[in-house]
């Protein structure tokens, strides 16, 4: 299993927001994770990502538990084996396209084909621009491109759609869906459309704390 | 409405302390240096006014070729008619120096002499007489502790001046005559003409507080720029702090303008916002200004003293316009810092997305603008370098470099940004590294900016004061080349004392001068005889071949290269001299730190020309070790009192001395513009911390260790600050060169050499490195610190 998340638990003060969540993914496999706004959905993705603490339970990615993990052996462990896509795209607006596309993987001493990764993307065009220079759907692509980039084990992707209207995110979340299946990761997609969900290998709805 | 509005505005601050805060020390510390400047030269103004009523204020008659007048030529225009008054002007030594003395006539003066009012002060039979009291303000009352039975403190008197009977003044000041002669007002309509009376006679108008002031201006104007460039640095603060906060209120504005609030509106609550910021801030300010004035003014008052014999008081009166001009600039200066930023919520498109990136994208743009502008600024420099010729030309051929090199830092930056990106390796944390300062230049360049005028300000100064030191400690050794210098106590002493040290001594050299207007101002007049001491050691700049052979011969004259410079006089030219004689001129000599007009005559030429010369100083040559010998054997033999005995080494540390406390004040405004461009670096960072978390979240999500982004936080500070101090250096050494060579000769009358001292780039750049290190070290401890929570919220925030 690339991913095993056992029993864990959140609480934010006294509000509980995961209660015992448990789930594992295989590599190759693409999970769709859903639920109401404030269910947690991005809080678990956060706690995968070694992002953010858990209250209890346990966390495994690639054969290695979270919680023994160091601050900087987790930010290790997520460049080399996780990569994350946001909802904001989060790219970094300093760098170009092209670099944006190769980061991770050049922080990891992984070489990237970017012409190929680029044309994969319909980014050929746009490597030398800025991220301020595309439109939302465009730095979608470059964020996407750059989590499969670096060939993760596991790729966290939170309402990457969200921002997107639904055309561009079909094709956003098809692209994301393909690129994690050609690069063998698993991956984890939080989602409030139903629609998109249900074109994942597996689906998971977060309801008050538990999985149903 | 406008009370709601305000309070929605007003919220910003409350949820943003430390920001408030950046902004009121910017105004604060922008108007403390401004108004603590203003001070001082307030005070220095009033005081020469004081001393220009007391010592000046009415018509004079005086003798003129520059001798006292005697006793009998008073009694005889006073037989044919002239009310005058007679005064004796001299000097005592009191214990830290010498202190100007004021002989007066109480039975004959006019009752209008501000000289009367101290006189009110006391009963008369208690002043008059040689022995009578020495009346004096406070703080010249304790400089005069070595007469104190007779010295009396009284409120009012010129600083630096003692007022006395004139039988008195004479005694204490070893003249026997009268200095000068008063013209009382509403002379009698018959009266015998003076040329009658006494055709060696001539009147003089009233002197004013002008004379002092012309001759201080150049220092008044060096403090007031000091002011100008700490007041310039503060509102950049200022600028940054206001310009974040629209940025950071964009929303608000725009939510308003959307409700109905009209651009107009919105203005005009932003505008009395500022008010009321600048009121509270001018407010702390002038109270810093305050401290600062009464912590400057004591080396203030002892440079104007030791530089331009001008007297001021060493304590603060201070006006309430000061108060008020103080609030009015700092009022100017919020609406300066703020006027950007105040046009474009003027010009805000309710509709227009928030732009978090709105500087960062104008960045080129404005770029180009400020190259425009720099470009505008080295004009005008180079026009007032060309073709100005006085003080002011020097200071605006100043200002326009400074300000086209700060406008020129971002793009400057920018390249040498570029350059390190190619001369570095490659890899994505040095190129992000890279790019993410560059992109952060214009968050930052308001603060650069301030660091660089500061930095440029400071190589400048102290390349200015070194070479300074330096030319006038080795023109120190060529000038005091005598072992030893003498003088005696009165004129009936001279011929037993050069009877008594010459078998004891290598050479006797009379130092004897008189004081006379030198085509049309003040100047000294000196002789001096062929002797191989100056042959060897006197500082020459330009001379005729055989300069010294005709000083031997009786012929020619050595000017001070003030008047060279003054009256464009060099060697071969014809020197018109007091008294309708002609002289030719042999050589020009350095002369620092005397601001009059100054003429080296052969000894002969001088007794003969000015037979009433003073001849009490004297210059002794003899083997070093001979000198205290010498010195207790005068002092047993004729009583000399210590000051009349001073060798060479004491006279150098005196006159080094007076050079470093000159230059204590520069240093101190140095430092204080240096630490307010500290705190503009700091302030600037700390803000943009704030505004950094959405750029760096991202690079920590993909794997990047907050303590690795910490140290890469750190580390670009330092960059940034090695970057401006490599930009400084050449601005720093312009503005030394504009200083050595332009300002100076305006200034003084006199160019000095430039020596470059690396060693104090060194320190300097040690300093900026570790002010920026510590600028940049408590963001980035923050960040290594932070919560994973905080970073988190950036992500959760933006959906």
């Amino acid at each position: 299993m690339v991913l095993t998340v056992t029993s864990v638990e959140k609480r934010f003060g006294k509000v509980s927001i995961l209660n015992g969540v448990s789930l594992t993914l295989a590599a190759g496999e693409a999970v769709a994770l859903t639920g109401e706004s404030g269910s947690g959905k991005s809080t678990l993705l956060h706690m995968i990502a070694g992002l953010e603490p858990m209250d209890a339970g346990e966390i495994t990615i690639n054969g290695k538990a979270l919680e023994n993990l160091r601050d900087a052996e987790r930010a290790t462990l997520r460049r080399e084996n996780i990569g994350i896509i946001f909802q904001q795209f989060n790219l970094i607006p300093s760098l170009t396209v092209a670099q944006n596309l190769s980061f991770q993987a050049r922080l990891t001493g992984r070489s990237v084909d970017i012409d190929a990764l680029a044309s994969s993307l319909g980014l050929t065009e746009h490597l030398a621009k800025y991220p301020e220079q595309l439109s939302g759907g465009q730095q979608q692509r470059v964020a996407i491109g750059r989590a499969v980039a670096a060939s993760p084990k596991l790729i966290l992707a939170d309402e990457p759609t969200g921002n997107l209207d639904e055309a561009t995110g079909d094709a956003v979340f098809d692209l994301l869906v393909t690129a994690a299946h050609d690069k063998g990761a698993a991956l984890l997609i939080v989602t409030h459309s139903n629609r998109l969900a249900s074109r994942a290998d597996r689906r998971l709805h977060l309801r008050h704390g538990h999985f149903q | 409405m406008s009370c709601t509005v305000l309070l929605t505005l007003l919220s910003h601050w409350k949820r943003r302390p430390f920001q408030f805060l950046t902004l009121v020390l910017g105004l604060a510390l922008a108007t403390a240096l401004w108004s603590g400047v203003q001070a001082i030269n307030a005070e220095a103004r009033k005081s020469y006014d004081d001393a220009a009523s007391v010592l000046g204020g009415e018509t004079t008659l005086s003798d003129k070729t520059g001798r006292v007048i005697s006793n009998e030529t008073f009694v005889a225009l006073r037989q044919n008619g002239w009310l005058v008054s007679p005064v004796v002007d001299g000097w005592v030594f009191g214990t830290d120096g010498r202190v100007r003395i004021l002989g007066i006539d109480p039975l004959t003066m006019s009752r209008l002499n501000p000289a009367g009012t101290a006189m009110a002060e006391v009963e008369i039979f208690e002043f008059m007489g040689d022995d009578g009291l020495i009346l004096a303000a406070p703080a010249t009352a304790r400089r005069l502790t070595n007469f104190a039975p007779r010295v009396r403190s009284v409120e009012g008197i010129a600083p630096g001046l003692a007022i006395m009977d004139i039988a008195s003044a004479q005694t204490l000041a070893g003249i026997e005559g009268i200095s000068r002669l008063t013209l009382l007002p509403n002379q009698p309509f018959r009266q015998t003409l003076l040329d009658e009376v006494a055709p060696e006679l001539v009147r003089r108008s009233p002197e004013t507080a002008d004379d002092l002031a012309r001759l201080t201006d150049s220092f008044h104007l060096n403090l007031t720029a000091f002011g100008l460039l700490s007041f310039v640095v503060g509102l950049f603060i200022v600028n940054g702090a206001v310009g974040l906060a629209f940025e950071q209120r964009r929303p608000v504005f725009r939510t308003l303008r959307a409700i109905g609030v009209t651009p107009g509106h919105l203005v005009s609550l932003l505008v009395l916002e500022l008010i009321f910021f600048a009121f509270f801030a001018g407010g702390l300010g002038i109270g810093l200004g305050y401290i600062v004035a009464a912590a400057l003014l004591p080396d203030v008052a002892a440079t104007l003293r030791g530089l331009y014999g001008a007297n001021v008081e060493g304590t603060l009166t201070l006006s309430p316009t000061w108060w008020l001009s103080g609030l009015a600039i700092a009022v100017l200066g919020a609406a300066l810092a703020a006027a950007t930023s105040l046009l474009q919520v003027a010009r805000l498109n309710p509709l227009a997305t928030a732009h978090p990136r709105a500087w960062a994208r104008a960045s080129s743009r404005t770029m180009r603008m400020q190259l425009s502008l720099a470009g505008i600024a080295t004009l005008v420099a180079l026009v007032a370098g060309v073709f100005g010729s006085n003080l002011m030309s020097g200071f605006t051929l100043l200002g326009g470099l400074l300000i086209a090199a700060a406008l020129t830092l971002p793009t400057a930056l920018s390249g040498l940004l570029n350059l390190g990106e190619r001369l570095s390796g490659s890899g994505p944390l040095v190129e992000w590294f890279w790019a993410d300062t560059r992109q952060q230049l214009p968050g930052l360049s308001l603060a650069l900016m301030a660091l660089l005028l500061a930095l440029a300000a400071n190589i400048g100064v102290s390349t200015m004061v070194g070479s300074f030191r330096l030319t006038f400690t080795g023109w120190l050794d060529q000038r005091l080349a005598s072992e030893v210098y003498i003088g005696a106590e009165n004129e009936n002493q001279i011929d037993a004392l050069i009877a008594f040290v010459t078998p004891r001594v290598d050479a006797v050299l009379p130092i004897w001068h008189t004081d006379a207007d030198i085509l049309g101002a003040p100047g000294e007049i000196y002789g001096v005889v062929d002797h191989p001491t100056y042959r060897q050691n006197w500082p020459l700049i330009v001379a005729s071949p055989d300069v010294w052979d005709g000083i031997g011969r009786n012929e020619g004259a050595l000017i001070n290269e003030q008047l060279s410079r003054r009256e464009n006089l060099s060697p071969g030219d014809i020197l018109h001299m007091p008294g309708d004689w002609t002289t030719t001129i042999a050589g020009v000599y350095s002369d620092y730190g005397n601001p009059l007009g100054q003429v080296i005559l052969p000894l002969q030429t001088l007794i003969s020309r000015y037979p009433q010369v003073d001849r009490t100083d004297f210059g002794l040559r003899l083997d070093p070790e001979g000198v205290p010998g010498l010195r207790d054997a005068l002092t047993e033999e004729f009583g000399l009192a210590p000051e009349n005995i001073v060798d060479q080494a004491s006279l150098k540390a005196f006159s080094l001395g007076i050079f470093e406390r000159t230059f204590a004040v520069s240093a101190a405004l140095n430092v204080l513009t240096l630490s307010v461009a500290a705190v503009a670096i700091l302030t600037s960072l700390l803000t943009l911390a704030a505004l950094r978390l959405p750029q760096l979240a991202p690079v920590w999500a993909i794997g990047l260790p907050r303590q690795t982004l910490a140290r890469i936080e750190f580390f670009r500070a330092l960059v940034l600050a090695f970057l401006t101090f490599i930009l400084a250096v050449p601005v720093g050494l312009v503005l030394a060169w504009v200083l050595l060579s332009v300002i100076n000769v305006e200034a003084f009358g006199w160019k000095l050499p430039m020596y470059l001292f690396p060693a104090d780039w060194i320190w300097l750049l040690a300093l900026s490195l570790l002010t920026a290190g510590l600028a940049g070290l408590w963001p980035a401890r923050q960040l290594a610190k932070r919560p994973p929570a905080d970073l988190i919220r950036v992500f959760v925030h933006e959906r």
